[in-house]
């Protein structure tokens, strides 16, 4: 058994640490924090050619052609840095979406394009409220034309392209649902930014009103479709949310050895040691499951629906709890906006939602356990 | 990133497998397979015995204390190998119980301190399951506190003297033989005045008597020692050097790696699958549902965590801390399970044994758990060290520490 990434992926979560560490310190990460720029474009410049955006890219496509596991090594990077760029939504759910359904004519287009940094790309899914469900897909899609409304949509302000969910029935089935492309640089979108919990990675309303979009896989298969890159997304997000995890925790780690309170380090009180060992066991059990639906992703197992729920629901538990309690260890000086804590805090309960919440993982995760169990 | 076995370990697993195919006591895997917390019982049989012959038939074929070397009685295997067994064991892993502590803590703090001749009369036996082993370390006055303990070694020419008491001794009524801790010296700080012994549990002057726990069971005893005389030769360590002996002894009880810890998931989400609420099947209830996704999620976690862990056996390398959560998550755990499934029961969830639902799986698995999240370190201990050895934060501060033993004011039990 050989449940570890590799010596050679190893040395790559070397590498990208490094180069984070130089290229996305906290201090460039409130540039955007801030709203002095909408994404860091000198790091997503960097991390195309470093070959990070698109390591799991195949080489046909411009990317590294390396595979999912060595994209997990870098999201865990990405989440540790607070990374303030669109990865997540456009290598983690639009390049996915163009490698699980994409025509080879939209693969060309798009995927060297990403794995250059040169297009940033989103998936646009949710219409307000709910979680992800057919039903709640609302903008319609008639003779090659999208009308309704998005929202949120990461990144959406700054995406070159959208993968768009739409309805082209009303049966009441899964095959309602019918995916699209569309280039937001070509016209025919209103795009809103959006005030959101995470200012690092932005949120936008998208309107389209007899917007040209072409279909992404075959009619009535998008929900299925959605429901693979979904689930794809959930194992990577676990990682940047294991890293974040991590980074949290190590920052609660070491403000307990620095600060002294009553005369000692106050990492010597029980409640706040206490405190730490839990978030310790919170993100390795966080890790551990990540690690299996790296594994179930890169193979493409059979077990990938249940594993990814569980990464999702671990990661997602990890990172809120170590991101606010590494406040808590912090004091009063943890709740300042001088201090690099509320970031992590940010971005750990904005991620908590993006795909989903927790209610519906939850829903998911009992679902697929049943399902494997009747088989 | 595999769960492939390597072919040297294909090999052996199917060595295992096969000798467990025709070796194990099957009457028994059913009931071993329903057997959770607080319920290991077979209805016409003494699990003692039906154990201690597993055991034997094991030793006589290599299949005992793997990790050991041969000529203690062991197999000589790698730790990997180990682990693989405990897989392949499956249910009848479980008859193991009454050997942990012997084979767990003692056999190794044997191994590492015991005169060689000792080493090759005792330990033969502790790995055949002929002789049982026990650890004589927790007192009234020192539980997690152990370097707390009030128990007297003085020396009598080539003998030492011991009275004192001990207490959660597990196994002590079935015991043959046991490590324990004493005080030799109450007038220097009281980690520096400990040194360790052996000694036969039928020794004039030992007295055990089971302790009823809050659960109805008797897995612990006290320990009575009245003017106790232990040749010195069975002295583990040097005199005052016990404190160092007794870390072997505990580093080996936390790194039982591969050991299933239980978490009571598997029996709750079996039990949920099929259980009928008034408004419907359990487990397509919403708040149910979201319950067992939480505690599925942990299961699952400490499950691969220790497949970390067995990764970095099989590749010869040391296993890093994670290991050292199983214990503390699946202690509270099991408890907040067994607790939800009596919920679930409604008023009928109180009555317990053959008349509950499930024969009374998880009355018996709530009453029981308690103990888990204390036995072997409390939460708290076990907190501590996570805090302490994995994330590098000071220890408490110890106002006794450079305080003569003697000196230490001391209440309650």
């Amino acid at each position: 058994m050989n449940f570890d990434f590799s010596d050679d992926q190893k040395q790559l979560r070397d590498q990208a640490r490094k180069f984070l560490t130089e290229k996305c310190s906290p201090k460039a990460v409130r540039v955007v924090l801030d709203g002095k720029a909408p994404y860091d474009k000198e790091l997503w410049k960097g991390l195309a050619e470093m070959g990070f955006l698109g390591v799991a890219i195949p080489e046909e496509f411009g990317g590294a052609g390396a595979g999912h596991l060595e994209l997990c090594v870098i999201a865990e990077e990405m989440g540790r840095a607070n990374a303030p760029v669109p990865f997540s939504s456009t290598v983690y759910l639009a390049a996915e979406a163009l490698l699980i359904a994409g025509s080879d004519a939209q693969r060309k287009k798009w995927l060297p394009a990403i794995a250059s940094g040169e297009a940033i790309g989103t998936l646009a899914l949710f219409e307000g409220k709910g979680n992800p469900s057919p039903k709640n897909v609302k903008l319609t899609a008639a003779n090659g034309v999208l009308n309704g409304v998005k929202k949120p949509v990461a990144d959406g302000a700054i995406a070159d392209f959208a993968v768009v969910a739409a309805r082209n029935g009303s049966s009441g089935r899964d095959s309602d649902i019918s995916l699209f492309l569309v280039d937001l640089k070509a016209g025919g979108v209103e795009v809103k930014s959006l005030t959101n919990l995470d200012p690092t990675r932005g949120q936008a309303e998208i309107t389209f009103e007899d917007t040209k979009a072409e279909p992404l896989g075959a009619a009535g298969e998008g929900w299925s479709i959605l429901t693979q890159v979904l689930d794809r997304a959930a194992v990577l997000c676990a990682f940047e949310q294991v890293g974040g995890s991590d980074r949290a925790l190590e920052m609660g780690r070491d403000y307990a050895l620095d600060r002294i309170a009553f005369g000692r380090q106050i990492g010597s009180f029980q409640a706040v040691k206490h405190m730490l060992a839990d978030m310790y066991v919170s993100a390795t059990l966080a890790r551990s499951n990540s690690y299996y639906g790296a594994w179930a992703l890169s193979t493409n197992a059979a077990e990938l629906p249940e594993a990814a729920a569980a990464a999702r629901i671990s990661a997602t538990q990890a990172f809120q709890h170590c991101a606010k309690n590494n406040i808590q260890v912090h004091g009063g000086m943890g709740f300042t906006w001088e201090f690099d804590c509320h970031m992590y805090y940010r971005r750990a309960n904005a991620m908590a939602l993006g795909l989903g919440s927790l209610s519906y993982w939850e829903d998911q995760l009992i679902d697929r356990m049943r399902k494997k169990n009747a088989a | 990133m595999n769960f492939d076995d390597t072919p040297q370990e294909a090999e052996f697993r199917a060595t295992a497998r096969a000798w467990i195919g025709a070796n194990a006591p099957r009457q028994y895997e059913q009931e071993l397979r329903k057997s959770s917390l607080g319920r290991t019982v077979l209805k016409n049989a003494d699990i003692l015995e039906v154990a201690k012959a597993w055991q034997k038939k094991k030793a006589d074929a290599g299949w005992a204390c793997l990790h050991w070397p041969k000529e203690y009685g062991g197999r000589g295997a790698s730790p990997i190998e180990r682990v693989i067994w405990s897989q392949e064991e499956g249910p009848f892993g479980q008859l193991s119980r009454m050997f942990i502590i012997g084979h767990g803590m003692c056999g190794p703090t044997m191994m590492a301190f015991a005169r060689e001749e000792h080493k090759r009369t005792y330990l033969p036996p502790l790995a055949s399951g002929e002789k049982v082993w026990c650890q004589l370390f927790s007192e009234p006055a020192g539980g997690s506190d152990v370097a707390g303990l009030r128990t007297r070694a003085e020396k009598d020419g080539d003998d030492w003297i011991i009275n004192g008491q001990k207490i959660w001794t597990s196994g002590a009524h079935y015991s043959d033989y046991g490590i324990l801790l004493t005080r030799t010296d109450p007038t220097v700080p009281k980690h520096k005045g400990l040194t360790m012994f052996f000694l036969d549990m039928k020794s004039p002057g030992v007295e055990v008597r089971p302790i009823k726990q809050a659960s109805g069971a008797f897995d612990f005893n006290e320990v009575y020692f009245t003017n106790v005389r232990i040749p010195d030769h069975q002295r583990l360590g040097e005199v005052g050097d016990g404190w160092n002996v007794s870390l072997t002894t505990l580093m080996n009880e936390r790194s039982a790696i591969g050991a299933a810890v239980s978490t009571g998931f598997p029996e709750l989400f079996e039990y949920c699958s099929s259980l009928m609420l008034d408004d419907g099947p359990a487990i397509e209830d919403r708040a149910v549902r979201s319950k067992l996704a939480n505690w599925a999620v942990k299961a699952s976690g400490l499950k691969y965590t220790s497949m970390r862990a067995i990764s970095a056996l099989s590749k010869g390398e040391r296993p890093g801390p994670e290991n050292s959560i199983g214990k503390l998550v699946a202690g509270s755990m099991i408890q907040d399970v067994a607790t939800y499934a009596l919920d679930l029961q409604g008023a009928s969830g109180v009555v317990s044994g053959e008349d509950a639902e499930l024969a009374g799986r998880f009355q018996a698995m709530l009453l029981r758990a308690p103990g888990t999240r204390v036995e072997g370190g409390t939460d708290e201990i076990m907190r501590n060290i996570i805090a302490e050895r994995v994330l590098g934060l000071p220890g408490d501060i110890r106002v006794d520490k450079d305080v003569p033993f003697n000196k230490i004011p001391t209440k309650g039990r």
